[in-house]
C-alpha cells in the first residue's frame, strides 16, 4: 500500500501487506497471519538449502548497494569454529528512505522471523538489530517482538525446539548516518565511533567482533522468509523487465507529489506510471521537475530520464541514476534545484565521520560553495572548483559518503546548470507560478 | 616472496608488505601522512593514493599487501592528481601559520606542498578556527594545524597503551580531544609531537626556541638512562636545544622518553673547569696540557690508584682508566628512578638506572656501589672522572695520598686536588656506550667543549702514555680497538662494525632480544 | 488535524527529569539500574560493546550526559574517559549539556526541506520562545534544534520531543502541540 495512504490495485503487497494493520504487531496477530511458518521450514532445512533459495530467487540487498543475498550469504564458511554473526541494518538514514521504518513499526516480528532465518543460514547464534537512535516506535515494537518470541520459545536456545541457539538483540544507534554503511554499522555496535573500515578484510572474514559477518538491510531480511514460503521461482517471476532484477521492491515517495508514502512494486514497474497514477503526480499547480529516485546518494534524473525509467536495479542506471534504497525524493518546478543540492551537501557534511581527507574538508567546502550560489554570491570559477572537488572526493576513500556527496553536485551541474548558472548571474530563483486549478 | 613492479623497478619482498613498504626497498618514498611503520595502520589520509594498473580504483599503499605482478605507478598522472586533491584540501582550514609556525622547516605538509601542490588556493570561505590547547605534559595542541591524522591517538592507545587522546565531533568539526583532567602525563606522551607530520601538536620545551632550518644535527644516544635510546642531538650556536628519537629496531623502535627527551640542559652546564690545574701552595691553579699531564702522571706512578668513575662515561674512557689502576681497583655509584616502560614496544622502558653506560663499566670491571669510596684504602691515590662526588664525606677523600681530577666539575670535597684535567661532556666527544642489554652503540660529537677542555679518551690516552704505558692513540676508535682486543666481551667489535644501529658485546652478557624490537608486540 | 503522537508508545517519563534535577551528578548505574547494565553485557562478548547502551541509560536517568557520567560507564567497562568522551562526541543525539525539559528536533533535509520543514522551524522558534536554534527558552521549558534526516520522508515534516517522534508536523499544527505538553 502506498502506507499512509490505500492500497493502489498495482501494487503488488508482500512485505507491506500488514501495514496500518495494528494486529499484526502482536505475536499471535503475527501467527494468524502465518508468521513464523517460513522460519519453522527452515529450521528444518539445511542452512546450505537455504542459502541456495535464496540465491536462485535472485534476491538483492535491498539497503542500496543490491548485492545479491544469497551470495553474501554464502560467503560465511560453515564449521571454521568461530562464532558468526548477523547484523540486521536498520539504521535507514538515506534522506527519502523511510521503508525499513514502516516493515518495523507494522511489522516487528516479519523481522525477528527473518533475522532468525538469516542467523540459521549463515551459522550465526546471535543476530544484532542495529536500529537508527531516532527509530523510538519502531525500537519499541521490535523490543516487544523479540521479547514476545523469546518467550514463545520461538528464539533463544532451543529456538521453535530445533536444538539451535538464535539470539536476537536489539542495539540503539544514536545519530549517525555513517552508521548504516555496514563496517561502520560493525563498528558502532562494538562500542566505537562510527568510523568504516578499510577493506579488506570483509566483514564475512573479519567482521564485528573479528568474528565472521553478514549485515543485511531489514527488507531484505524480512524478504527471505515469502521466499521460503513461496519458493525461488515464484519470486524470480517477480520481474517486469530484467530477469537480473527480481521480487517487489518497497519505494518510499514523498517530496511534492501528491501522495507521499511506501508502495511496495513489482521490480521493472515503469516509473512514470508509478509517478502519476500510483502516487497521484505532482501537487496542484505544479509540474515535476526532477526526481531523485534512490536516496540522497543517487544521481538526479531529470523529469525526462524518470519517465522513461523501469524500477528496478539496471533500468534506474539505463537512465542516469541507481535504484539505492528506492527512497523517491520528488521535486517540483516550485523547487531550487541549487537550494535542494546545497542542503545535500549540509546533510553530508554533517555525516561525514571525519577519517578521510576529501571527505571531511570536501563535503564542507563543497556545501559553503553550494551555499554561497544559493544566497547569490557565487561565481563561474565556483562551478568548476566545485566539480573538481567532487572528482578528488570520488573514488578515492574508505567508504562512499564522500562519492554520495559529489554524485548529486555533479548530476545537478550536469543537468541543471542553468539554474546554477542564473543565480550566479545574480538572477534571483523564482519558483514557476503555480497554475490555478 | 612476491615480485612487483613500482615505478619501473621491480622489487621483490615477503608476502604481506605492502605496497608503501615495498616502494622504499625500491628507494621510492610514497608521500603519506597517517602512515608510520611504528602505529598500526589507519588508512585515513589518502595522500598514498597509488595507481595500480587493472584495479579499478586508486590503491591506499599503505594499507594494501603487494600481489604478484602488480604494476604501481606513484608518479603517474592519476596519483600525482590524487595527491594534489588531498594536498588542497588539507590546506583548505589549515592556517597560513608557517612564519610563526615551529614545525616550519621540517614540516611535511609544507614539504609535500611544495613538492607537490598547488601554489594557490581556491577556497574563499572562512576558515575554521579552535584555540591551542594545553594537553598536559610538554604537550601543546594547535587544532587549526591538525590534519588528523590521528597519528597521537594511535601512538597513544597502542603503543603506550594510555588511551588520553580520541578524535572528538564529526566531519569538519572533528579536532583531537582529551578528557578534562586528564592529561597527557604519560613519560613517553612528548613522542606524539615527533609524530605530528605539522604543527599542530608542538613540545612546550622547544616552543619558539629555534627554526628548524638552524639546527645541527648529530646522531648519538640518549645517556639519561641504560636503555640507550639512539637519539638526535640538535644543537643551535652551540647549544643543546633538543633531542629526538632515531629509529633503532633493537633498542628504541622510534620512540624515547620524556625523562630523556627533556634532560638535555645538563649538557649545557657553564659552571664548569675549563683549564687543566695543578696544585701549587695548597691553592689548585690553572696550568698547561703538558705540565698537568705530567704532573699527573707523576702522582700516579707506581701507586695503587682507586677510580671513582661516573657511569656516563664512555667504554673508551672507563677503559683507559682500568689502564692506570696498576692493581688497585674502580667503583661508581648510579641515581636511579623509577621505571617507565613503553608498554606497546617489547623491552623498551625508561630504566630504573639513570645513567647511560652502567653496563659498559661493569664489563669493564668497575663495582656498582652505593658506598662509593669504600675501596679506598689508606694512602691510595684517588682519581675522580666524571663524579661530582656530591654528598660524600670529605672525610673519606682524606684517605687517599693524593686526589687527581678528571672531570667536568671540580667537587668540593676534592678541593685540596693536585691536578684537574677538564675533560668533555657526553655531547662534545665521540665514543661508545654499552646499554643494559649488552648493545654497544657510538654516539659523536654535537657541540665543541669550551675552553681548554679536551676529550676524556685523549686526556686519559695521554696520561697513559705520559706513565710510560703503551698509548698510540690519535682516535677514539683506535682506543676501542684497543678496547676489543684486550677484552673478551668487546671482541671482535670495531667503529666499522658498530655502526650507527650498534652491536652486542660478544660474550653473551647481553640478556636481552637479539631480534629486533616488534612494535605492539608486548 | 492534531498531529499524531505515534501510537503505542507510553507516554514519556519525565519523572527521570526531576531526578536529574535533585542529584545530577550522583551514580546511575545503582541498584535497579546496575542490575539493567548487567544483562546488558551478558549481550555481548566484550565490555566496550555494551557503551552506547549504557550511555543511552545515564541519558535516560540524567537528561543528559555529563563528564562525571562519563567517567562512571568507562570504569564500569573499562574504557578510559577520554575513550567515553570520543564516542559520545561522535553521535549526536547524546545531550553533551543539560537542554529544556522539550527538545525540540526538527528535520530539515532536503526531502522535508522542500516540504516547508524550515517554516515549521521558524513556527517553532516563534511559539517556544526559544529565540535561536540550540538555545533554551527563558522557562526552561523548550530548546528547539534543526535535526538531519529522521527518516519518515513521507510524512513531512516529523518531529521528536525528546523520545516522542511526531508525523505531518506544519506550522499551523505547532500551537496545538506545545499546548498538548505540559
Amino acid at each position: 500500500m502506498g502506507y499512509p495512504n490505500e492500497p493502489h490495485q498495482r501494487e503488488t503487497p508482500v512485505l507491506s501487506r500488514y501495514f496500518g494493520d495494528t494486529e499484526a504487531r502482536s505475536l499471535e496477530g503475527w501467527k494468524k497471519r502465518g508468521g513464523y511458518k517460513a522460519l519453522e521450514k527452515a529450521l528444518g532445512m539445511a542452512p546450505v538449502d537455504i542459502v541456495n533459495v535464496v540465491k536462485e530467487s535472485g534476491l538483492r540487498g535491498r539497503g542500496g548497494a543490491g548485492f545479491p543475498t544469497g551470495m553474501k550469504w554464502s560467503f560465511m564458511k560453515p564449521g571454521d569454529g568461530k562464532p558468526h554473526y548477523l547484523c540486521c541494518n536498520a539504521d535507514e538514514s538515506e534522506p527519502g528512505t523511510f521503508k525499513d521504518r514502516e516493515l518495523m513499526r507494522w511489522t516487528p516480528h516479519a523481522l525477528v522471523e527473518g533475522c532468525a532465518i538469516g542467523a540459521y543460514a549463515i551459522g550465526a547464534e546471535t543476530a544484532y538489530i542495529y536500529i537508527r537512535g531516532e527509530f523510538t516506535e519502531p525500537l519499541y515494537w521490535m523490543e516487544k517482538a523479540v521479547k514476545e518470541a523469546y518467550a514463545a520459545g520461538i528464539i533463544g536456545k532451543n529456538a521453535m525446539g530445533s536444538g539451535k541457539r538464535i539470539d536476537v538483540h536489539v542495539h540503539k544507534g544514536a545519530g549517525a548516518y555513517i552508521c548504516g554503511e555496514e563496517t561502520a554499522l560493525m563498528e558502532s555496535l562494538e562500542g566505537r565511533r562510527g568510523n568504516p573500515r578499510i577493506k579488506p578484510p570483509f566483514p564475512a572474514v573479519s567482521g564485528v567482533f573479528g568474528m565472521p559477518t553478514t549485515i543485511n538491510n531489514v527488507e531484505t531480511l524480512i524478504a527471505a522468509a515469502p521466499i521460503l514460503m513461496n519458493g525461488a521461482d515464484w519470486y524470480k517471476k517477480m520481474s517486469l523487465s530484467n530477469p537480473k532484477s527480481t521480487g517487489t521492491k518497497l519505494f518510499s515517495v514523498c517530496g511534492n507529489v501528491q501522495r507521499p508514502g511506501t508502495y511496495e512494486v513489482v521490480m521493472g514497474f515503469p516509473f512514470k506510471e508509478f509517478l502519476y497514477d500510483l502516487c497521484g503526480g505532482p501537487p496542484h499547480g505544479r509540474k515535476f521537475k526532477a526526481v531523485i529516485p534512490g536516496g540522497a546518494s543517487v544521481p538526479i534524473q531529470t523529469l525526462e530520464e524518470a519517465e522513461a525509467t523501469l524500477m528496478d536495479y539496471e533500468g534506474f542506471v539505463a537512465q542516469g541514476s541507481m535504484l539505492g534504497s528506492g527512497g523517491v525524493i520528488v521535486i517540483d518546478d516550485g523547487q531550487s534545484m541549487v537550494s535542494v543540492i546545497a542542503r545535500i551537501a549540509r546533510f553530508f557534511a554533517h555525516e561525514s565521520c571525519a577519517q578521510c581527507t576529501q571527505c571531511r574538508e570536501g563535503t564542507a567546502w563543497t556545501t559553503k560553495i553550494m551555499e554561497r550560489i544559493r544566497d547569490g554570491e557565487g561565481t563561474v570559477e565556483d562551478l568548476d572548483t566545485l566539480l573538481d572537488i567532487a572528482e578528488q572526493m570520488t573514488g578515492k576513500t574508505i567508504c562512499v559518503l564522500s562519492d554520495s556527496c559529489a554524485v548529486p553536485v555533479v548530476s545537478g551541474i550536469n543537468k541543471f546548470r542553468g539554474e546554477f548558472e542564473a543565480l550566479i548571474q545574480g538572477k534571483r530563483f523564482h519558483p514557476v507560478i503555480a497554475a490555478v486549478a | 616472496m612476491v615480485s612487483l613492479t613500482i615505478e619501473g623497478r621491480t622489487v621483490s619482498v615477503p608476502d604481506g608488505t605492502t605496497i608503501l613498504e615495498a616502494a622504499k626497498t625500491a628507494g621510492i618514498l610514497i608521500p603519506h601522512y597517517c602512515y608510520h611503520p611504528g602505529l598500526p595502520v589507519a588508512g585515513v589520509c589518502r595522500m598514498c593514493l597509488v595507481e595500480v594498473e587493472k584495479a579499478p580504483k586508486l590503491a591506499p599503499s599503505c594499507a594494501t599487501t603487494v600481489a604478484e605482478g602488480q604494476v604501481v605507478h606513484v608518479h603517474s598522472d592519476k596519483s600525482l592528481d590524487a595527491r594534489k586533491g588531498v594536498l588542497e584540501m588539507l590546506l583548505i582550514n589549515h592556517p597560513l601559520d608557517c612564519p610563526i609556525c615551529d614545525q616550519s622547516g621540517e614540516c611535511e605538509l609544507q614539504d609535500y606542498t611544495y613538492q607537490e601542490g598547488r601554489e594557490d588556493s581556491r577556497y574563499r570561505e572562512p576558515k575554521r578556527f579552535n584555540p591551542a590547547e594545553d594537553f598536559g605534559g610538554d604537550v601543546i595542541y594547535v587544532p587549526n594545524r591538525c590534519i588528523l591524522c590521528t597519528r597521537c591517538v594511535r601512538f597513544m592507545d597502542d603503543v603506550a597503551h594510555d588511551p588520553v587522546l580520541n578524535v572528538s565531533e564529526r566531519g569538519d568539526r572533528a579536532l583531537i580531544g582529551k578528557f578534562e583532567g586528564k592529561d597527557l602525563t604519560h613519560p613517553w606522551a612528548s613522542n606524539v609531537v615527533d609524530l605530528c607530520p605539522v604543527g599542530a601538536l608542538l613540545s612546550k620545551d622547544f616552543l619558539n626556541k629555534a627554526r628548524a632550518w638552524e639546527l645541527d644535527r648529530t646522531a648519538s644516544i640518549c645517556p639519561n638512562c641504560t636503555q640507550g635510546c639512539n637519539v638526535i642531538m640538535e644543537t643551535r650556536e652551540n647549544q643543546l636545544v633538543r633531542m629526538r628519537p632515531r629509529p633503532n629496531e633493537h633498542v628504541n623502535a622510534f620512540f624515547m622518553c620524556d625523562w630523556g627527551r627533556l634532560n638535555y640542559r645538563w649538557m649545557n652546564e657553564k659552571s664548569r673547569v675549563e683549564q687543566p690545574m695543578v696544585g701549587r701552595a695548597k691553592a689548585l691553579a690553572p696550568t698547561s696540557w703538558e705540565i698537568a699531564i705530567t704532573a699527573a702522571a707523576r702522582a700516579l706512578n707506581g701507586k695503587k690508584v682507586f677510580v671513582v668513575a661516573s657511569p656516563m662515561l664512555s667504554n673508551e674512557a672507563l677503559f683507559l682508566l682500568t689502564q692506570i689502576m696498576q692493581g688497585g681497583s674502580g667503583a661508581f655509584r648510579v641515581t636511579e628512578g623509577e621505571e617507565a616502560p613503553l608498554a606497546g614496544v617489547k623491552d623498551l622502558a625508561l630504566r630504573r638506572e639513570r645513567a647511560a653506560n652502567v653496563y659498559g663499566a661493569e664489563a669493564l670491571g668497575f663495582i656498582k656501589t652505593k658506598d662509593l669510596l669504600g675501596g679506598l684504602k689508606q694512602g691510595d691515590v684517588l682519581v675522580v672522572a666524571g663524579e661530582d662526588l656530591e654528598g660524600i664525606d670529605a672525610s673519606a677523600v682524606g684517605r687517599a695520598s693524593e686526589v687527581i681530577v678528571i672531570g667536568s666539575v671540580l667537587p668540593e670535597v676534592a678541593k685540596n686536588a693536585s691536578v684537574v684535567l677538564p675533560i668533555a661532556n657526553f655531547s662534545e666527544e665521540e665514543g661508545t656506550v654499552t646499554n643494559l642489554r649488552g648493545r654497544v652503540q657510538r654516539f659523536t660529537q654535537a657541540k665543541q667543549a669550551p675552553g681548554d677542555t679536551r676529550p676524556s679518551w685523549l686526556v686519559l690516552g695521554d696520561l697513559l702514555g705520559a706513565m710510560g704505558k703503551q698509548s698510540n692513540f690519535f682516535l677514539p676508535s683506535e682506543v676501542f680497538a684497543g678496547l676489543a682486543s684486550s677484552n673478551k666481551a668487546f671482541a671482535g667489535l670495531s667503529y666499522d662494525s658498530i655502526g650507527f644501529r650498534g652491536l652486542p658485546l660478544a660474550n653473551g652478557s647481553s640478556t636481552g632480544p637479539s631480534a629486533p624490537i616488534a612494535v605492539g608486540a608486548a | 488535524m492534531t498531529p499524531d503522537l505515534v501510537g503505542g508508545l507510553e507516554s514519556p517519563d519525565y519523572a527521570s527529569h526531576d531526578r536529574a534535577a535533585h542529584e545530577p551528578y550522583a551514580p546511575v548505574f545503582v541498584g535497579d539500574v546496575k542490575l539493567e547494565l548487567d544483562e546488558l553485557l551478558t549481550r555481548y562478548p566484550t565490555k566496550m560493546a555494551a557503551l552506547l547502551p549504557a550511555l543511552w541509560i545515564v541519558q535516560r536517568e540524567r537528561r543528559w550526559v555529563s563528564e562525571e557520567g562519563m567517567v562512571e560507564v568507562a570504569e564500569l567497562l573499562e574504557l578510559t574517559p577520554a575513550y567515553v568522551k570520543g564516542v559520545v562526541t561522535f553521535y549526536t543525539m547524546y545531550h553533551q549539556h543539560p537542554v529544556g525539559k522539550y527538545f525540540i528536533q526538527v528535520c530539515t533535509t532536503s526531502p522535508c526541506g522542500i516540504c516547508g520543514a524550515e517554516d515549521v522551524v521558524k513556527a517553532f522558534l516563534r511559539h517556544t520562545n526559544a529565540g535561536e536554534l540550540g538555545l533554551t527558552s527563558p522557562d526552561g521549558r523548550f530548546t528547539v534544534i534543526e535535526v538531519e534526516c529522521l527518516g519518515a520522508c513521507g510524512f513531512a515534516t516529523p518531529v521528536m520531543v525528546n523520545e516522542e517522534f511526531i508525523e505531518s508536523v506544519t506550522p499551523e499544527k505547532v500551537p496545538d502541540l506545545l499546548a498538548r505538553l505540559a
